[in-house]
């Protein structure tokens, strides 16, 4: 464990730390969204997929237990993603104390340099998205047990569904960037393999937006009732 | 003034060995007892500073530039010669002496450059163990090219930077050093006089180019490795802070300046562009392997050159040369292009230049086949000159860029001056009247790493060496002296730049000193520099303060000893009545132009001491003996 | 003859450290294209010097690209708009008659302002210092073909160890970062057969030092490759992180 600290006193140790919970994260993304991917199978495998989250592993966890498991790992990994890039951040606004007065970039690109503004916003997006789906609090309608329906709910409201759709866009740059660096941290490096990096963060990002965006725009054209 | 070479008796093969035991040893304990100033962090000095340190001492280092690994030796591009006789071509050492000899036209010491060809197998194991990445073939050993018309292979290489990396692997090893503590690194600190106590030299005295302040530095024994003088004629391949003033402040002091008119001109360089130019880069001389040199048959044509047609071009080397042709060596191409040029023949917007035609190259063997052999050196031409050397031929001109004099040095590398050494190019040792491409790495290495580490024990073993702090009153006259010159400098307030200075004093010294010598040419400079000096003590500007970074003033204080040095190198050159490797004069020559020596006169080191500003140094002579090496008229026909 | 051009420069003055700088303006009527930047800046401080003012102060001193002394930030790029150029190679002919230009130091609080346009880039001397050679003393070496190396490892490790240390990563990256400088050096060394005794001690070193002398941290935007004169790659950079990571868990040093 010491070792572990020692590691992250070091700004690579930060970054491995980011790339660590990042690969968890982007994990959690897709892995949420394939889930979700039921809604087009009908109401009952929807509720039904969400009940066996509940149940799952529940003779040992208890009713509910494993998401509850799975949330507080999300949760740490989160804190730990977030806490390290302010710690890293402030460490590169304090390395350049006389900023530029013309800067022309080359290479780094929209989703790189939105990283942490991304990070902000997609936080952000995150706790009003639990707020809506996980406890219902800013829901019109909601009801325990019953996805289908709360999510059909919740994206026939337009301005809704349009704020969902337009939060795939940082979360799309977020992971586009994240899923390259992530490779280019943990060292994931080969020269015969190198050219496939950049490619394989755009296959994830893409993925993950489009399977997103699906929902919002299926609600809203009626192919999901 | 007596020259002793120290140069060991006995077989020329057992020389540098029974010396080794014959020299003294300082005790390990003793070691780190002796402080040791070098001065300088090129090859020569890095690799000297950071031995030294492995063996114990304590070592001060001292460079202007803002990181050691800066300095020159980093340009260097086409390898370093060792004997190691990896191709099983005939290469041995003895064969690395005599063409070191033969090459440096008999005018080096023999004992010398044998251990020079007998370290060189060392030197190139102690790079590979420091990392350096020299080239290698598919198995793994190491590769080697012919270089500089050697009839083997033997220089080693990494890519076109071959001096970057191994100044590396020395500025890494002393950088290791200073981790432990073994060197005190001084960057931005310049070297501004030697202080002698009792005769003998116990320390420097610096001046921090950040902040002005001139500060002593007290040791048992002081290394200059700083460095050659070829920007002496302001426009030459080196680094535009190269400069002379260390060693011309140890001249002052009492340390005899040897062969200062060897210099050596490099024929292919891309010319001038315009009055703005600050210096000359240097292209590969393979490119003369595939292009013709030319220029027009009729002066002042202002053709561009695809409109000259074949009939109207003198491919002069070809015409003069008939079997070198474009090959020939590098001291008569570089004087016939000088010679075209004078006749008004030169191409190019300051009529300084020649063609290098690739045209019949390309007719030949297709531009992809060019491409793949000089790929990186067409670019870089393209990049400084805008244009297309595919296209349109190539304009190359002559410029200095080795200094083969220096500091005279006995066989342990110190000067006339007890504790005094000098290594790498700012010596004048091995090389002759002229250095053979990729040696000067070699040089540069076998010093630091191999030779002064050991000669200097014996020096700090058998001298008598009082206790002398910063605090010796020799130290604080030389302070006050060092900063009553810059004051002067800064007060003059005159009308003109410190480089207008340079370049009218470069102009000179290039016209008359330079690829070609004539008596009357350099009696001339003997006039004319003076002359120069004066106005620029009367009407130098060096604006801004001492005590902050002000790059007029230093610049303004190296012209400055170029203006007395410039004088020595004529003296020098005017002495020299033979023509001999980089030293041609005109008056001495063979009928097909190439150097004729005068080895009953003058086979001998010139080593000038200083007898005051303006008066003419005083000349002692070093006979040189060829034991081994049979006495040569070089050929070209 | 070339027809010459006019340019506008606003040059970063700043007297020392610790004084603030301003950016001054300049006017040159008349720059030929066959000037190299340098040669350019030259001139002027030929004519400041004619009318009596300090001459600007900048870095500089082989003028053929190898040195790495020189670095000028030219309208927020470093060494200027030619890539693979250090700004001492960088001709004039690459700007335009009427163009405006910025230039500015090196900005990192790691390399702090001298005077001018001139910058202390020591840090990276510690860096080396840490750890970035390889421990054998003069007369230690076996036979140099003694340690055979593959062609393609000497490339690439030549690829690696071609850095001038000019800086222009650490003055592109976003993040001031110094990771493709450390990383050229930990991936020349930590790819030879000599370089692996100390591999994984050397890259933790280096790291530590690279930390503490005020450098960012990275984010991968690979700026520092773009502007890098000797197009140094960024995979060096995922080879140090791996390293690193391979150290800390199965070598740890003790760090002061």
């Amino acid at each position: 464990m010491r070792r572990v600290f020692r590691l992250y006193e070091s700004t690579i140790g930060k970054k491995i730390v980011m790339a660590v919970t990042g690969v968890l994260l982007v994990g959690f993304v897709v892995a949420h969204m394939a889930g979700n991917l039921k809604m087009y199978a009908g109401q009952e495998k929807m509720d039904h997929y969400g009940e066996f989250l509940r149940e799952f592993a529940a003779p040992v966890l208890g009713h509910g237990g494993f998401l509850w498991v799975a949330r507080a790992i999300l949760l740490l990994a989160v804190a730990a993603h977030i806490r390290s890039a302010i710690l890293l951040t402030r460490q590169s606004q304090a390395a350049r104390d006389v900023g530029y007065k013309v800067t022309t970039r080359r290479e780094s690109n929209y989703a790189s340099l939105s990283m942490r503004w991304g990070g902000v916003f997609l936080a952000a997006f995150i706790v009003l998205h639990i707020l809506h789906f996980t406890t219902g609090h800013i829901h019109p309608t909601f009801e325990h047990g019953a996805p289908y329906a709360n999510v059909v709910a919740g994206f026939t409201v337009w301005w809704t569904a349009a704020l969902y759709i337009l939060a795939m866009i940082p979360l799309g740059l977020h992971l586009y960037h994240g899923t390259w660096s992530m490779l280019q941290t943990l060292g994931a490096n080969h020269p015969r393999y190198n050219h496939l990096r950049r490619k394989i963060a755009l296959a994830v990002a893409l993925i993950v937006v489009v399977g997103n965006i699906s929902f919002p725009v299926a609600v809203l054209t009626g192919l999901i009732k | 003034m007596e020259l002793r070479s120290n140069a060991p008796d006995g077989p020329i093969q057992d020389s540098w060995d029974n010396h080794r035991f014959n020299m003294k040893l300082v005790n390990p304990s003793n070691k780190r007892k002796y402080d040791v100033i070098v001065v300088g962090s090129g090859l020569a000095g890095a690799s000297a500073a950071a031995t030294m340190a492995e063996l114990g001492y304590n070592v001060k280092c001292f460079t202007f530039h803002d990181s050691p690994r800066r300095a020159h030796s980093i340009a260097a591009q086409g390898g370093i010669n060792a004997a190691k006789n990896y191709q099983n071509d005939g290469d041995s050492i003895y064969r690395l002496f005599y063409d070191t000899v033969k090459g440096g036209d008999f005018r080096s010491r023999e004992a010398n450059v044998y251990r020079l060809a007998q370290i060189s197998v060392n030197i190139i194991d102690q790079c590979a163990a420091q990392g350096v990445p020299f080239a290698r073939e598919y198995g793994g050993m190491l590769s080697n090219r012919s270089f500089g018309g050697a009839q083997v292979s033997r220089t080693f290489y990494a890519r076109g930077q071959t001096g970057q990396q191994l100044l590396l692997g020395a500025y890494q090893a002393l950088s290791r050093q200073i981790s432990l503590g073994k060197v005190e690194m001084f960057t931005k600190c310049e070297m501004m006089d030697v202080v002698l106590v009792d005769g003998q030299a116990r320390g420097i005295v610096t001046r921090d180019l950040n902040t002005g302040e001139i500060s002593s530095h007290a040791g048992h024994a002081v290394v200059l490795a700083t460095g050659g003088y070829s920007t002496a004629f302001y426009l030459s391949t080196n680094a535009m802070n190269c400069n002379v003033m260390a060693a011309f402040r140890a001249h002052r002091k009492g340390a005899a300046f040897a062969n200062p008119c060897y210099t050596q001109i490099h024929p292919t360089c891309i010319p001038v562009s315009g009055d703005h130019q600050s210096k000359l880069t240097l292209m590969s001389e393979s490119l003369r392997n595939d292009g013709r040199v030319w220029v027009p048959k009729k002066a002042n044509d202002t053709r561009a050159p695809g409109d000259i047609p074949e009939g109207e071009r003198d491919y002069y080397l070809e015409r003069k040369y008939p079997s070198f042709g474009n090959l020939a060596p590098r001291d008569i191409s570089s004087r016939a292009a000088k010679e075209v040029c004078d006749e008004g023949r030169g191409v190019g917007p300051s009529g300084f230049g020649v063609y290098l035609d690739f045209a019949d190259a390309i007719g030949r063997v297709g531009e992809d086949t060019i491409r793949e052999r000089y790929g990186n050196l067409f670019d870089m031409y393209e990049r400084i000159t805008g244009e297309n050397p595919y296209k349109r031929p190539m304009r190359i001109y002559p410029a200095p860029h080795y200094t083969m004099g220096g500091l005279w040095v006995d066989y342990n590398l110190m000067s006339t001056i007890d504790g005094l050494h000098v290594i790498g190019e700012a010596n004048f040792s091995d090389h002759g009247a002229n250095r053979l491409g990729a040696s000067a790495l070699m040089q540069g290495l076998a010093d630091g790493y191999f030779v002064l580490p050991y000669t200097i024990g014996n020096y700090l073993a058998s001298a008598k060496l009082d206790p002398v702090g910063n605090d010796h009153t020799a130290f604080a006259e030389a302070e006050a002296q060092v900063a009553a010159r810059m004051q002067r400098l800064l007060d003059i307030n005159g009308t003109r730049s410190v480089d207008s200075f340079h370049k009218e004093l470069g102009r000179l010294m290039w016209e008359k000193c330079g690829m070609a010598r004539t008596e009357a040419g350099l009696k001339e400079a003997l006039v004319e520099i003076p002359k120069i000096r004066e106005r620029f003590w009367k009407d130098v500007r060096v604006l801004g303060s001492g005590e902050s970074l002000n790059q007029s003033l230093e610049k303004a204080a190296r012209v400055a000893d170029f203006m007395e040095f410039a004088e020595l190198m004529c003296h020098d050159a005017l002495d020299r009545d033979e023509s001999c490797g980089a030293h041609f004069r005109t008056e001495h020559q063979t009928d097909d132009g190439e150097a004729k020596r005068n080895d009953e006169k003058y086979s001998y080191v010139a080593a000038w001491e200083y007898q005051g500003e303006g008066n003419a140094p005083k000349l002692h002579k070093e006979q040189l003996d060829f034991e081994y090496v049979k006495l040569a008229q070089r050929s070209y026909k | 003859m070339s027809e010459t051009m006019k340019l506008v420069l606003n040059v970063w003055r700043q007297p020392d450290a610790t004084t603030k700088g301003d950016f001054e303006r300049f006017e040159i009527p008349d720059v030929s294209p066959d000037m190299s930047f340098l040669e350019m800046l030259d001139v002027l401080n030929e004519r400041l010097t004619q009318k009596g003012q300090e001459t600007i102060a900048f870095d500089h001193d082989c003028r053929e690209g190898i040195c790495g002394t020189c670095g000028i930030v030219i309208n927020g790029v470093p060494h200027g708009p030619q890539k693979l150029t250090t700004t001492c190679q960088l001709h004039m002919r690459k700007f335009k008659d009427g163009d405006e230009l910025w230039l500015e130091p090196w900005r990192s609080t790691a390399f702090p302002v001298i005077k001018d346009l001139v910058v202390d880039r020591s840090s990276f001397d510690r860096i080396i210092q840490a750890g970035g050679f390889i421990s054998v003393g003069a007369g230690s070496a076996p036979d140099a073909n003694a340690i055979p190396i593959g062609k393609e490892v000497a490339e690439q490790a030549m690829d690696a160890a071609a850095c001038i240390g000019c800086g222009a990563c650490v003055a592109a990256c976003p993040n001031a970062s110094a990771m493709l400088f450390t990383a050229a050096k930990v991936g020349h060394l930590g790819l030879l057969p000599q370089g692996q005794p100390e591999r994984y001690e050397r890259v933790q070193k280096m790291v530590a030092t690279m930390d503490n002398e005020n450098f960012g941290a990275c984010t991968n935007h690979a700026e520092c490759e773009a502007s890098c004169p000797k197009g140094i790659s960024i995979d060096f950079i995922a080879m140090m992180n791996r390293d690193l990571l391979k150290g800390a868990v199965q070598h740890p040093i003790e760090l002061d």
